[in-house]
């Protein structure tokens, strides 16, 4: 047996038995790309998505939601940065990550190009965003590479919090005066496909999903994952006395989940393409951010270098 | 003016200009020039977002008018906001935001210092959290102003423009009333003039290994925002914002 089978096999081996892969592990190349490409993917929509959040900071309308808003979006940008750190230990420099995200050659979730247009969204979004992407960091946390289900272990903690803050900010506005009750109605009639489709396409047409599911980097399929999510809102979206925008779901006694209706995936692929209202508006933004700074990096850089210097010369001099 | 209305007014001084402080760095989130500046910048904002809960939570049960700290936030006008004119300053670009830090820190560390002396028991004890945070808020900016002070040519411009064009408003930060007068006879306030010698070395220190040079001591001051409520263009925008949810669904609560 060539070596290079010898370690393809020793990897199947640890796949098959549960044990994770870590950094200094061989591991193919095709397994190595479609985690960096999953994980950075994922570390952009946590950075990517403090838009639209940090977006109502300083309009929270009391002051223990303006805090908890601020904690929530910290949190975010600290999973930004071990998700970021967790593609490092595969190979994958930030600054090159990040510019593929800049030039459009990497992904971040879609559901971010949506606009948060009132305070309701800030709710909807914790509760139905945070919740989707829980559904999949949950299973993210038996994902076959160690530093990635280790950084999800974390992050699921936090993002649960996150979640029921936002329900709970719903629910509050649910049973507040009617403009509240219609404002949370309407930002649940606009995030709820959106939310669904966060899934991804049916597993069937998902372009990377088997292969994610043979090496255990994902665990289970879109559809699985959706259907969870779906059966696990529609209570909570009735105790709320909310409706959920689909005259099609219902409940199915003899399969025991809830019948929904048929996804309008043209959409989901248009906004993927760059169409919806804030891609070009959230990568201006992220892009500003970088070049506005540059500057500050630059000094930064040029301090230490300074410094270190200084140190040397203080060093050869005594 | 009783020691009750002095204790109030004291206490939505330091609530206002922690709130409005906070509110500005929050305008960063997600702008900032690192993922990991953006952290501490919102970290500080918490802090002082927090502090400012604390205060104004103290100032409405002083004032007994059955107000909240929300009240108080967010059912004030411009002329009834106290925080210096120095944290309401607009951001600019990111060495402007850390020079208006700064200023600010130096002071809230020393003042915090001996507010933590004060003999009103919760003003005691709010300054004692803060003075933790203040520490570190402290620590961070003092940091940024050497790195960038002596980083490159252009963030040197960059530092000395925003130490020149902030420092008038580093003055109201030592200004003094009857509202002073009276806690510190009751041991609650501590005297600020004897702090100004002490920001100003703090500030030289820091400037020197940032090799930035200090503005000129003698230079005109300005003043209003923290004794009478007298502030800038920019206070109305910020509170237009920040107010808007409560003043347009004045029956709801969130």
């Amino acid at each position: 047996m060539s070596k290079e089978k010898a370690f393809e096999q020793e990897f199947e081996n640890k796949i098959e038995n549960e044990i994770k892969i870590e950094p200094r592990d061989w591991m193919p190349e095709k397994y190595r790309e479609n985690l960096i490409r999953q994980i950075s993917q994922h570390a952009h929509s946590e950075v990517v998505g403090m838009l639209p959040e940090a977006n109502w900071i300083t309009r929270a309308p009391s002051l223990r939601r303006k805090v908890a808003l601020l904690a929530k979006v910290q949190d975010e940008a600290g999973h930004g940065l071990y998700l970021y750190s967790a593609t490092e230990t595969l190979g994958a420099r930030r600054e090159d990550t990040v510019d593929d995200l800049h030039e459009g050659r990497a992904k971040y979730s879609n559901i971010f190009n949506y606009p948060s247009v009132t305070w309701a969204d800030i709710g909807v979004i914790g509760w139905l965003v945070d919740g989707a992407a829980i559904q999949n960091q949950v299973m993210l946390t038996r994902t076959s590479y160690g530093p990635y289900s280790r950084a999800m272990v974390r992050i699921c903690k936090e993002e649960s919090f996150h979640q029921r803050q936002g329900y709970e900010i719903v629910l509050h506005m649910a049973k507040g005066t009617p403009e509240q009750k219609e404002m949370a109605q309407d930002a649940l009639n606009r995030w709820w496909w959106p939310s669904l489709m966060m899934f991804g396409p049916s597993d069937k047409d998902s372009k990377h999903s088997q292969q994610s599911l043979a090496w255990k980097i994902k665990r289970q399929g879109n559809d699985e994952l959706r259907q969870e999510f779906i059966d696990k809102t529609v209570p909570q979206a009735k105790y709320a006395g909310l409706t959920i925008p689909d005259p099609d779901l219902k409940w199915n006694e003899e399969k025991g989940v809830h019948d929904f209706g048929e996804i309008d995936w043209s959409e989901f692929m248009n906004v993927i393409k760059g169409n919806g209202p804030m891609n070009r508006s959230r990568i201006k933004a992220r892009k500003a951010a970088k070049e506005n700074g540059a500057w500050v990096r630059e000094a930064a850089t040029a301090y230490h270098e300074k410094k270190m210097k200084r140190a040397q010369q203080k060093q050869s001099a005594a | 003016m009783t020691i009750k209305e002095a204790l109030f007014q004291y206490t939505l001084r330091q609530g206002d200009t922690s709130l409005i402080l906070g509110h500005r760095l929050s305008e960063w989130c997600g702008h900032g020039p690192k993922l990991e500046q953006d952290i501490a910048l919102i970290n500080i904002a918490l802090d002082l977002v927090g502090q400012s809960r604390s205060y104004l939570e103290y100032a409405a049960r002083i004032e007994d008018k059955n107000r909240t700290e929300d009240d108080l936030a967010y059912h004030r006008a411009e002329r009834e906001f106290k925080n210096l004119l120095l944290v309401e300053q607009p951001n600019g670009n990111w060495g402007n935001t850390i020079m208006r830090s700064f200023y600010y820190d130096v002071f809230h560390y020393l003042f915090l210092h001996e507010l933590v002396k004060s003999k009103d028991e919760q003003i005691a004890a709010i300054a004692q959290k803060s003075l933790k945070e203040v520490t570190y808020h402290l620590k961070h900016n003092s940091d940024w102003v050497i790195r960038l002070g002596d980083g490159t040519e252009e963030s040197h411009v960059i530092m000395q423009t925003a130490a020149d064009e902030l420092w008038m408003f580093t003055g109201e930060m030592f200004d003094m009333d009857e509202v002073d007068d009276i806690l510190m006879k009751e041991g609650i306030a501590p005297d600020l003039k004897p702090l100004h010698s002490k920001w100003l070395q703090k500030v030289k220190d820091v400037f020197t290994e940032a090799t930035l040079k200090v503005p000129p001591e003698d230079a005109w001051m300005q003043s209003g925002g923290k004794l009478k409520g007298i502030h800038s263009e920019q206070m109305g925008f910020i509170l237009s914002e920040m107010q808007y949810l409560p003043r347009a669904y004045p029956d709801a609560t969130w």
